[in-house]
């Protein structure tokens, strides 16, 4: 980076790129050029800087002026006041919603403080189609280190007392993990990495693929040392083109600079990595069915034992890891794993990836210490619920997790705590939700996700699921009686006892937890025939407020089934037994006579 | 799963072979060979997962099992201007039900299929990373984000003109 | 043999390492119910998806409730079968299942005779919640020549597509779709007879419900009987009389040639023939075939084709015309014993009677459904009347039996017909696999050696390993011989001859494990194979008993070559016993 006295970072996640940052560093370089300020200042297209919410995203370097919601546009207005003038553009500024200050760097904002970014560390600050940047932070440091100084014996040794644990689902041991695959006898191993995140709301992996690929690739190389494997696999779904095309770019350049290949830094190591692709099935999350997918085949689950440690790929050992597991690694074995240990709980160590979204001020891509606190992120991290409501609900873990309550919001987030409230850590996805959103409708849309993921391949899965969401269709629809409730719990029970793999055995999670936290929202869809939150069609009532109706005829006229009557200038009224409560008549009334309840 | 009947050309069956031939005739890159061909063919009609079979020297029967398995797959071709209205939790929560009944609406068609004229096909798809702009919707590689039923129209306006 | 100690419902108990929680229980008297689970010891097929779910036990310590059927005991173990967590599940689970499974089981094929039905019996099923609401996953019925596929009523177990995938490596059925529309089916969800299905029927066999079962010909051979313009005869495969009597209840094993015999001349048939009598002449020709082919290759012909591979199982004859149509010119041309009586009944029989052939109908009783389809081959028809007019299985035999009030057990033994009615020995094991080429190498010895066999049983040719070899000293000369039964161990050893690695002179394919005894139409075994066995071994029994044991020494096979035929291998045996195949392998898919 010597050259260059000033760096623009523009942020290429998806997101901001979705918003035309592509076009922003276009403008940046077009108007630098005219500037003939080219050969001074570089623009660089980088990783996800998380704060999705504010995004394009635009950070100088070195003075570290974070602006945000740029536009191509503004790239004017950057390079000729902030650059030649050395004046900061006050508009493109973040301006704190609860101090009403304006911040100028990450360091003030509340967004930013409480994070700590070890998976994420190179996200936003380095051009990840560049090797260099890489290794210009400390990048292929750690490889080049356990070649020459470690056993394979002694970084699984490292990884373990790491504390490090999986960060795709149940968080098994990392290192216990790579030791079992080390153990098995065999002439084969593969290293896989598992990046078909397929959690609906969850886009950590994707992002630090696409920011930071080369810290994977190091990762996986670790691994291989460490398992006795020579061959390495990422099982990347297909949906995410910039993710795979920054990765073969940086596993060519890797090959270049002799970090992939035969005999890597000289150490008589051999270890390359190859692309399979998904292909949207979120069952391939689990091992067994990843493995099954890489074979070319359906991607079924099958019985553990035996694990793939012993027989995966092509029955070869394999050990399978997620991005952000791996993520961690070149950072543990760099700073050593006392550092890392000292960082969350007792028994789950370091920061976690949260993808936060839903009704949050602040949505983006967060990393915390474990232990962190649920009001922490939510309030702090994440600004607090939009537009002032109340806030209701936390769903972490995704399809497989539960809901969590306002009484949950003091507790520090970890595997245990997590799973002992009825969630799950899962890969990280944590939406928000306020008073608007129904708790049945959210069970309802979770087992939608897990009915139509369904394998199939074992009864509880296929036919529970589907008969699940039934039940809970029946509620929203106000048509499902008291005894549904008792069924709806059985139900699930069983399924998560009798499912051949992790998605029937957590797809009942979202239902027991929204029963257990929210029965009275249960009951008054079933006994009231209301939904609280007002989400549930079916159980909405349309009604004229007398004192509002002018006697427009915009309703009537807007009813498509003709369900509204009553002379011009005088108060109508609709029939309820025609009304298909499609809400035609609340959207056209400009004096908010239509009341819904 | 419905398809649509064709017959492949002879330059199209060559095409298949070579990408099967690149994977080394290797029935384990059964996915990786019906990405090609998806990719060349814009959806996989019965008659290329027969030569595809054919190739790697397995049963069509299987080729098939694996087509239907995954939701990437198509056998029916998609509209020059596909829709994929995001499902995901984030998108959910901010009303991304209501935009899809909207694009249902306007276009008069259900999801994984067609417009008459070929145009537009609409899809769902479970998050694209793109949270912080819910609800999202994709048009080919279009990105339209924090979009409401009422901006359904504007969106198609946008391509019908094209 | 390492042993491990665990405790199952209370009782200690110590068996081998690596066996399922399922066979441990199993040893000490418990039943587990299983469903999906399937296996063929001695044939080495294991179906074990673990997907149903019904055996599900609880295992102390363990999170989750354990599949039984496919989880292996542990040193330790504490298993609870019949607690209430486990029974409560498996119950639920069995409602689940259920409430996609239709309920007319009062009129459905397999009723009576069908695992789910046995498990709602056992575990007194009485209602299941929210039935009203509950949607059911439909599939297009599916009828072919032989297979009737009703996919409502499948349950995934998965035992057919291990059936036609792993065991017969045809490839018909994959599990198709995902999650709540899962399902078994060919590709593009195509009718069976648009695929590469060979109607071995071995997926009906293993099927647990009614969602594979046989085209039923019987209403058809009832309302021919009630037809007095017509003449019915009947033949009847070697390999039905040495399992039909499973379905009255009695032993696997036991024979009841003579109770059929009684039973199908009640039924009405006019005459009550033999299949092993057309069995008996497929070796005159089958056999010569195989001498003329010998003898060339011995005189040095170097275009001979070796090794020459029998054509009398019509399921292997469209495995062949499926996967290896290149192959064509190996086979035999020899027509199956079911289309040579067919095309000899109605020429020299009905000649013999004075029938027309258009009064004269065929009627074949088989262990096997790919005969149904066998004679609505076109080639086995004269002016679109067919040789062989209906094929029935032996389970349709039984229920004829019983829907004609006939007690079964109380019948008096009678004996076949004559002339096509008397065989030997040599044609009744044509039942079992190496039978055909233990009675061919009966014949070829003597008729190549012009001495008598020494020793008439070739124990070597005999027994369930899916390929077998021997080595038969013909007067010098090393007549080798392989074996195949179920199509998988076929397709290895026709690999073999592709790649010129095969030494064989003579090989027998039948697609069925066992051969005919483990027939897709045979009573259903599930799954034991001793009931094979039992099978296999009254087959050679009745071999034994028979007063001829050489084709070529049957009166009435040497009177209809004096008679009709000439000779074997003659042109009017050319004409009548002799076939040509056809190369199905670029067929269109109809979609």
């Amino acid at each position: 980076m010597s050259k260059y006295k000033m760096h623009l970072l523009v942020c290429g996640g998806t997101g901001c790129r979705a918003s035309a940052s592509d076009a922003i560093v276009e403008n940046l370089k077009k108007e630098l050029n005219n500037q003939g300020l080219d050969e001074s200042v570089q623009v660089i297209m980088t990783g996800c800087f998380g704060f999705c919410e504010k995004g394009p995203i635009v950070k100088v370097v070195p003075d570290n002026t974070f602006y945000t919601e740029v536009k191509p546009s503004d790239a004017k207005d950057l390079v000729e006041e902030h650059i030649i003038k050395g004046r900061k553009v006050e508009r493109l500024l973040y301006k704190d919603p609860v101090k009403k200050v304006t911040v100028s760097d990450e360091e003030g904002m509340s967004f930013y403080k409480k994070q700590l970014r070890i998976a994420l560390r190179n996200c936003g600050f380095i051009n990840p189609e560049n090797i260099e940047e890489y290794i210009a932070r400390d990048g292929y440091m750690a490889i080049g280190q356990i070649l020459s100084e470690n056993t394979p014996e002694e970084v699984i040794e490292i990884i373990k007392a790491s504390g490090l644990r999986g960060r795709g689902g149940a968080g098994f041991p990392t290192g216990l993990k790579w030791q079992l695959t080390r153990q098995t006898k065999s002439d084969q191993k593969y290293v896989v990495c598992n990046a078909d995140e397929g959690d609906p709301g969850a886009f950590m992996d994707r992002s630090i693929l696409e920011g930071d690929p080369h810290s994977v690739l190091e990762a996986m190389a670790i691994c291989g040392y460490s398992i006795g494997a020579d061959t390495g696999l990422i099982y990347i779904r297909a949906e995410y083109p910039l993710a795979i095309s920054r990765l073969l770019t940086a596993i060519g350049q890797a090959r270049e600079f002799g970090l992939l290949g035969k005999n890597i830094l000289g150490s008589g190591f051999d270890f390359d990595i190859e692309l399979k692709y998904g292909a949207g099935a979120f069952v391939c999350g689990e091992e067994t069915a990843l493995i099954h997918s890489m074979e070319g085949k359906r991607g079924e689950p099958s019985l553990k034992p035996p694990f793939p440690s012993v027989e995966g790929y092509l029955k070869k050992p394999t050990n399978v890891n997620n991005v952000e597991t791996l993520a961690n690694i070149p950072a543990i074995i760099l700073k050593g794993h006392k550092w890392f240990s000292s960082i969350g709980t007792e028994k789950s160590k370091g920061t976690k990836v949260f993808a936060l979204a839903g009704k949050i001020n602040n949505v983006g891509l967060i990393e915390v210490p474990m232990g962190t606190t649920l009001r922490e992120v939510i309030y702090e991290i994440g600004g607090g619920i939009k537009d002032g409501k109340k806030f209701k609900a936390v769903q972490t873990g995704g399809p497989s997790g539960g809901c969590l309550t306002e009484a949950h919001l003091d507790v520090p987030i970890d595997y245990e705590n997590l799973l002992a409230a009825g969630s799950m850590m899962g890969s990280g996805g944590m939406i928000i939700m306020d008073e608007d959103n129904c708790m049945v409708s959210i069970a309802k849309y979770f087992l939608d996700f897990s009915v139509e993921e369904s394998c199939g391949k074992c009864s509880p899965c296929r036919i529970g699921n589907k008969r699940l969401y039934e039940l809970l269709d029946r509620i929203t629809q106000g048509k499902a009686e008291f005894d549904d409730l008792a069924r709806l719990k059985n139900l699930s029970e069983v399924i998560k006892d009798t499912s051949l793999c992790g998605l029937g055995q957590s797809s009942p999670n979202p239902v027991l937890s929204t029963l257990q936290y929210f029965r009275e929202e249960y009951e008054a869809h079933i006994i009231d025939h209301k939904c609280p939150a007002g989400e549930c069609k079916a159980l909405m009532v349309y009604s004229i407020l007398e004192e509002h109706c002018v006697g427009c005829t915009a309703c009537a006229r807007a009813c498509p089934v003709g369900a509204i009557s009553g002379e011009r200038k005088l108060v109508h009224s609709i029939d309820q037994s025609i009304c298909i409560k499609c809400g035609a008549c609340f959207d056209k009334c400009k004096f908010d006579a239509v009341l819904v309840q | 799963m419905s398809s649509v009947k064709i017959e492949l050309r002879k330059d199209q069956v060559d095409k298949i072979r070579q990408i099967a031939k690149t994977f080394k005739n290797d029935p384990g890159e059964l996915i990786n060979v019906l990405h090609k061909c998806q990719g060349e063919f814009g959806y996989l009609p019965a008659e290329v997962q027969e030569v595809v079979a054919d190739e790697l020297k397995m049963s069509v029967a299987k080729v098939y099992g694996v087509v239907t398995f995954y939701s990437f797959f198509s056998m029916i071709p998609t509209g020059r201007y596909p829709i994929s209205i995001c499902t995901g939790t984030a998108c959910y929560v901010r009303g991304a039900e209501k935009v899809l009944a909207e694009f249902k609406k306007q276009l008069n068609i259900e999801v994984g299929t067609s417009s008459p004229d070929g145009k537009f096909s609409l899809s769902c798809l479970r998050c694209v990373g793109a949270c912080g702009l819910a609800p999202v919707v994709l048009v080919g590689d279009k990105t339209f984000g924090r979009v409401s039923p009422d901006g359904v129209k504007d969106i198609l306006k946008e391509f019908e003109e094209m | 043999m390492d042993l491990v100690k665990l405790n199952i419902d209370g009782k200690n108990i110590e068996v081998p390492k690596g066996i399922t929680i399922h066979k441990a229980a199993k040893s000490i008297g418990i039943d587990i119910p299983v469903l999906c689970y399937m296996e063929l010891k001695d044939l080495n097929i294991e179906n074990k998806p673990g997907g149903c779910r019904i055996c599900v036990v609880e295992v102390e310590g363990r999170r989750n409730l354990a599949p039984s059927c496919s989880t292996n005991v542990e040193e330790g173990m504490v298993i609870k079968t019949s607690s209430l967590r486990a029974m409560n599940a498996r119950r639920t689970v069995l409602e689940l299942i259920l409430s996609d499974h239709p309920k007319d089981c009062l009129i459905c094929a397999k009723s009576g005779n069908c695992d789910l039905q046995d498990m709602a019996i056992r575990l007194g099923v009485r209602k299941i919640p929210g039935q009203e609401f509950a949607e059911m996953s439909t599939y297009r019925l599916d009828t072919s020549p032989s297979i009737i596929r009703d996919m409502d009523k499948c349950i995934l177990c998965r035992r057919c597509e291990t059936m036609c995938n792993d065991f017969q490596t045809v490839g018909a059925l994959s599990a198709v779709n995902r999650g709540f529309q899962a399902v078994i089916a060919p590709a593009f969800e195509m009718n069976l007879e648009h695929s590469s299905c060979t109607y071995c029927g071995q997926c009906v066999a293993v099927c647990p419900t009614g969602a594979l079962t046989e085209v039923d010909h019987t209403p058809d051979v009832i309302s021919t009987l009630n037809d007095p313009t017509k003449t019915v005869i009947v033949q009847t495969a070697p390999a039905v009389r040495a399992a039909l009597g499973e379905e009255f209840g009695l032993a696997p094993g036991t024979l009841v040639t003579g109770k059929m015999v009684n039973a199908l001349r009640r039924l009405g048939f006019n005459y009550v023939f033999d299949t092993d009598f057309a069995a008996d002449l497929t070796i005159m020709e089958e056999g010569t075939e195989m001498l003329n082919r010998l003898t060339k290759f011995l005189n040095g012909d170097k275009d001979v084709k070796l090794p020459i591979l029998t054509s009398c199982c019509p399921a292997w004859v469209n495995f062949f015309e499926h996967q290896f149509p290149e192959m064509q010119d190996i086979p035999s041309t020899a027509r199956s014993p079911q289309q040579m009586f067919g095309s000899i009944a109605k020429t020299y029989f009905a000649d013999k009677i004075g029938v027309k052939r258009e009064d004269l109908v065929v009627v074949s009783i088989m262990p096997c459904l790919a005969k149904k389809y066998e004679c609505q081959r076109e080639e086995f028809s004269v002016d679109g009347n067919p040789d062989v007019d209906f094929s029935i299985s032996t389970r349709e035999l039984a229920h004829f039996i019983k829907e004609a009030n006939i007690n079964f057990m109380e019948l008096e033994n009678e004996d076949f017909d004559k002339p096509m009615g008397e065989s030997s020995g040599a044609a009744v094991i044509f039942g079992t696999t190496g039978g055909v080429i233990e009675a061919a190498t009966r014949t070829a010895y003597e008729i190549y050696t012009k001495k008598e066999l020494p020793k008439i049983d070739f124990e070597e040719l005999r027994g369930l390993d899916g390929i077998r070899e021997a080595t038969i000293d013909i007067d010098g000369f090393d007549l080798k011989i392989g074996i195949a039964h179920g199509l998988g161990n076929a397709r290895k050893l026709l690999e073999d001859i592709k790649a010129g690695k095969s030494h064989y002179h003579a090989i027998e394919i039948m697609a069925c494990p066992g051969g005919c005894i483990g027939g897709g139409g045979q009573p259903l075994h599930h799954g034991d194979s001793k009931i094979l066995k039992a099978r296999a071994k009254a087959i050679y029994k009745e071999d034994a008993n028979k007063p001829i044991r050489k084709s070529h020494e049957n009166p009435y096979i040497l009177e209809l070559y004096k008679e009709f035929l000439g000779e074997p291998m003659s042109e009017k045996a050319h004409h009548l016993l002799h076939t040509h195949y056809f190369d199905k392998s670029k067929k269109k898919f109809q979609i």
